[in-house]
C-alpha cells in the first residue's frame, strides 16, 4: 500500500472533497476500499458520513462481490483502491457483465510517475488495459483540476448509463511518496 | 465415498429454507447453489455460477442494503476457503441480519471429490469467531439445523456462522437458472426496485 505521507500535497487539496461531493450526489452509500495514501482524505469523509458507509476490505476482489449484493439490495458502491489492487479483482470482475452491475471504482496510480519502488511499475502498466479487457471503460485525471469534472462524468456513466467505469488518478495528481531524499 | 452420521445437504438446505418469508438466500458457486433450486425456486434466490470466493461478500452487501430482511449465504467448504478473508471484513461490520451457512463435505465435490483443507486442517468455526463473529457454531446434526432456522429470522443477533458436516455423496444435480441479470434484477424487483 501507498503509506500516507502527511506532508503531501493531497492533505490540503480540494479534490477528495469533490469527490465525496459527486459519490453523496449519486447517492453511493456503501464504499468498500483497501487504503491507499492518495485515497486517505476521501476516506476519512466516507467514515464520518451519516449517508455513506465505508467498508475495509481484505483484498479489492471482496470489493466487486460486494457491489453485486449491494446493487441486488438497492444500493449503489464505489470501489476505492489502488492500481496494485485492480490485478486481485481479475476473475470477480466477471459478474460486471453476468449482473450488468453499475459498477464503479476510482484508482489512484502507482508506479508510473517519478515511482521509487518498481515492485509497482508491473501492475500500474497494465491496470487500464486489465480494466478494458475486463470490460470496464476507462478515464483519466491528470491533474487536481480536472478530478471534479472527470469523476462526475465517470460517475453519471457508471450509474445513469449503467456502464463500469473506472478513473484513474493519476500518479503525477496523488505524488509520488518519498522513501529516500 | 460416504460416511456415516453425516448430515444430507439436501435435507438441511431444506429445512434452512423451509417457512422462509422474505428471507434472501446467496447460494455459493456449485453444488450449494443447486441445493437451493432443489428446495424450490424462490424470487430471493440468488444463484451463483461463477465469482468463486464471493458469495459471503455478495450476502454483506444485500444485508447492509436491506437490514430489515434476514439474508442468509449457503456455500461449501472450498467456495468459503476461496473468500476466507471476507469473513474478517463481516466481523467489522457486524450485521445483524447476516447469517453464512458452510455445507462441509471437506472436498471439491464439482470437480472430482479433491480433499479441501477441512478435511486435515482448517476449521472455519475456528476462523470464523477469530474474526468476530460470536456466534460460530458447528453443527452435525438436523436437530442443531433446526435450532440454527428461527435465528437467521432474527435480525438482530447476528452475524452468525455455521460449519454443517455433510454426507460427501453426489446427489442428483438439479440446475438452476443461470441468467445473472434475470437473477439480479428479480430479486431487486422483489424488493420493490422498478427496472431501469
Amino acid at each position: 500500500m501507498h503509506a500516507r505521507t502527511d506532508t503531501s500535497e493531497q492533505q490540503t487539496a480540494a479534490w477528495p472533497d469533490e469527490i465525496y461531493a459527486v459519490l453523496q450526489r449519486y447517492d453511493v452509500r456503501q464504499v468498500p476500499y483497501v487504503p491507499d495514501a492518495g485515497h486517505s482524505k476521501l476516506i476519512e469523509r466516507v467514515l464520518a458520513s451519516d449517508t455513506m458507509r465505508g467498508i475495509p476490505l481484505t483484498t479489492e476482489e471482496e470489493g466487486v462481490a460486494l457491489v453485486a449484493g449491494a446493487w441486488a439490495g438497492g444500493q449503489r458502491c464505489a470501489l476505492l483502491m489502488q492500481s496494485s489492487g485492480v490485478g486481485n479483482c481479475i476473475n470477480m470482475f466477471s459478474l460486471i457483465p453476468l449482473f450488468r452491475l453499475p459498477f464503479f471504482t476510482i484508482v489512484t496510480m502507482r508506479g508510473e510517475w517519478g515511482e521509487f519502488n518498481h515492485w509497482q511499475v508491473p501492475m500500474g502498466s497494465t491496470t487500464q488495459a486489465v480494466f478494458e479487457l475486463s470490460g470496464i471503460r476507462v478515464m483519466r485525471a491528470h491533474n487536481a483540476a480536472e478530478v471534479r469534472e472527470v469523476v462526475e462524468a465517470g460517475a453519471a456513466q457508471a450509474y445513469n448509463a449503467c456502464t463500469p467505469t473506472a478513473v484513474l488518478l493519476s500518479q503525477r495528481l496523488i505524488g509520488a511518496k518519498v522513501f529516500v531524499k | 465415498m460416504s460416511k456415516t452420521n453425516l448430515l444430507d445437504r439436501r435435507a438441511v438446505v431444506a429445512s434452512l429454507l423451509k417457512d422462509r418469508k422474505g428471507m434472501v438466500a446467496v447460494g455459493g458457486l456449485g453444488a450449494s447453489t443447486n441445493d437451493m433450486a432443489a428446495a424450490g425456486d424462490h424470487d430471493r434466490n440468488f444463484y451463483l455460477w461463477g465469482g468463486m470466493g464471493g458469495a459471503v461478500m455478495m450476502g454483506l452487501g444485500l444485508a447492509l442494503a436491506q437490514p430489515d430482511v434476514p439474508v442468509v449465504v449457503i456455500t461449501g467448504d472450498g467456495e468459503m476457503l476461496m473468500g476466507i478473508g471476507s469473513l474478517a471484513t463481516v466481523g467489522m461490520q457486524k450485521p445483524g441480519n447476516l447469517s453464512i451457512v458452510v455445507l462441509d463435505n471437506e472436498r471439491y465435490g464439482e470437480t472430482g471429490g479433491q480433499t479441501s483443507h477441512t478435511s486435515v486442517a482448517a476449521d472455519l468455526v475456528g476462523v470464523a469467531r477469530a474474526c468476530g463473529i460470536a456466534d460460530s457454531r458447528a453443527i452435525s446434526t438436523m436437530a442443531e439445523v433446526e435450532a440454527l432456522v428461527p435465528k437467521l429470522h432474527d435480525l438482530k443477533s447476528g452475524p452468525r456462522f455455521a460449519n454443517v458436516k455433510i454426507d460427501g455423496a453426489n446427489v442428483e444435480r438439479i440446475l438452476p437458472m443461470r441468467d445473472g441479470t434475470f437473477i439480479v434484477n428479480r430479486i431487486r424487483g422483489s424488493l420493490g426496485f422498478p427496472p431501469l
